[in-house]
């Protein structure tokens, strides 16, 4: 129960978002209007998918390292969970987007820079699938997860930053920047962030645990034919 | 090499003859498009070559008489030499078949540079890891494009600036942008290519 005490805090945090988020005033903004609530289901969408892109890269690095199957497996299993993320943020995006542009799509700049970076990470499942040597696919697939973060980075911090775009915070319009951003809002998106960060740390830890069991059993089972 | 050079060609041509009946149809952002996507498949064909489909022996051979740095830097170098040709080559067949509507040369010029370079350090790696996977080109194809889109969209935005003719300091944030993904690159590939090459 000790250990466990940050998935608490997951919990606790999370219904006070969905409490907050639903229910606390907002502010009065153009064009987005209430629709502002995405902020705290959206937006954290992309904070924790980053995150857990980058704990999977740091245990490629550590993987390249030093080779245990236990790296590759984290660093596996926090990609899956992030690309799951990503995934979220982007239907996210497009429910909002529906009901604020007109359409789902719109071509926006962060939206082609988010479609890019979940393509990367499929082409990591892929390649994956098919490499059949079990080391070699591990340290492959570490280099490739490595050399896909360093060239996201300019995709998602950098270009959309060039660009004009709809998307709120840029380009003037009214949205997540530390102008508009008013201390209410900021009450309820800090710990959104926060909670569905540990949300995806939880479930990914859980896949791991799941994944280093299978490994065992099959070990013993190996041991048990011999 | 010839091979690639008529790859090339024919791909100039094919986009030639199905515009063939509508000249009028080929605007500036069509041939920027139609450019850049024949530079994309041309570079990846070209690149892919450098480590899918050598022989067994011959790496064994360079494993054992080189380092892995130096083998990544003149494979790199290679590439980026065989890049700027194609896609050089590639502007001169377009000039030719298309027609040539872009305004501020030299900019142009520096961007077919700039990107031919992020084309050559980035593919190089990644045919370096594909090619120890069974269907090595379809592999490469799906691998590459993610990665290589961000080079791809600053290369097309500022060819659109060069076609347009606009002021050069307008364009100057994308050009840095792309030195800076190619470093990047390069460094990465760099530093990961040992990793790849052990087995």
């Amino acid at each position: 129960m000790k250990k466990g005490w940050w998935k608490i805090v997951a919990v606790v945090l999370l219904v006070y978002t969905i409490i907050g988020g639903l229910l606390f005033s907002v502010p009065r903004l153009s064009i987005v209007n209430e629709t502002v609530r995405a902020l705290y289901f959206h937006v954290p969408m992309w904070f924790g998918m980053v995150t857990l892109f980058l704990i999977s890269a740091v245990f490629a690095i550590r993987y390249l390292r030093d080779p245990k199957t236990e790296y590759d497996i984290y660093s596996v299993e926090f990609a899956n969970v992030g690309l799951a993320f990503g995934v979220l943020g982007i239907f996210t995006g497009m429910i909002w987007a529906n009901y604020t542009w007109g359409s789902p799509w719109h071509g926006d700049p962060k939206q082609t820079g988010a479609a890019i970076a979940l393509l990367v990470y499929l082409a990591y499942f892929v390649l994956r699938g098919s490499l059949n040597n079990e080391e070699q696919r591990a340290r492959l697939s570490a280099v490739y997860s490595i050399f896909a973060f360093a060239a996201m980075i300019p995709l998602i911090f950098i270009i959309p930053r060039l660009q004009d775009s709809m998307h709120p915070g840029s380009g003037g319009n009214p949205g997540f920047n530390m102008y508009d951003l008013d201390n209410r809002m900021r009450a309820v998106f800090y710990p959104a962030c926060t909670g569905w960060i540990l949300v995806g740390g939880w479930l990914a830890t859980l896949r791991i645990r799941m994944r280093l069991m299978a490994n065992d059993l099959n070990e013993i089972e190996d041991e048990k034919n011999r | 090499m010839a091979g690639l050079a008529l790859y090339l060609l024919s791909t100039v041509f094919i986009c030639y003859v199905t515009f063939n009946l509508r000249q009028h149809l080929i605007t500036p952002a069509v041939w920027s498009s139609l450019f850049w996507i024949t530079i994309l498949f041309t570079a990846v064909n070209a690149i892919a070559k450098s480590f899918i489909g050598e022989r067994k022996g011959l790496h064994v051979y360079l494993y054992s008489i080189a380092s892995p740095a130096a083998i990544v830097l003149s494979k790199m170098l290679y590439n980026l030499t065989l890049c700027l040709l194609l896609s050089f080559s590639g502007f001169l067949f377009f000039w030719l078949f298309l027609g040539n509507p872009v305004a501020d040369l030299l900019l142009f010029c520096l961007v077919v540079f700039l990107t031919s370079m992020g084309f050559a350090f980035s593919l190089t790696l990644l045919s370096g890891i594909a090619a120890k996977a069974d269907n090595s080109y379809v592999l490469m194809a799906v691998l590459s494009f993610p990665v290589i889109l961000s080079v791809l969209l600053m290369a097309i935005r500022v060819t659109k600036n060069c076609i347009d003719d606009l002021d050069r300091s307008v364009s100057y944030h994308e050009i840095l942008v792309l030195a800076a993904i190619n470093l990047l690159v390069a460094a990465v590939s760099y530093l990961l290519f040992p990793y790849i090459w052990r087995s």
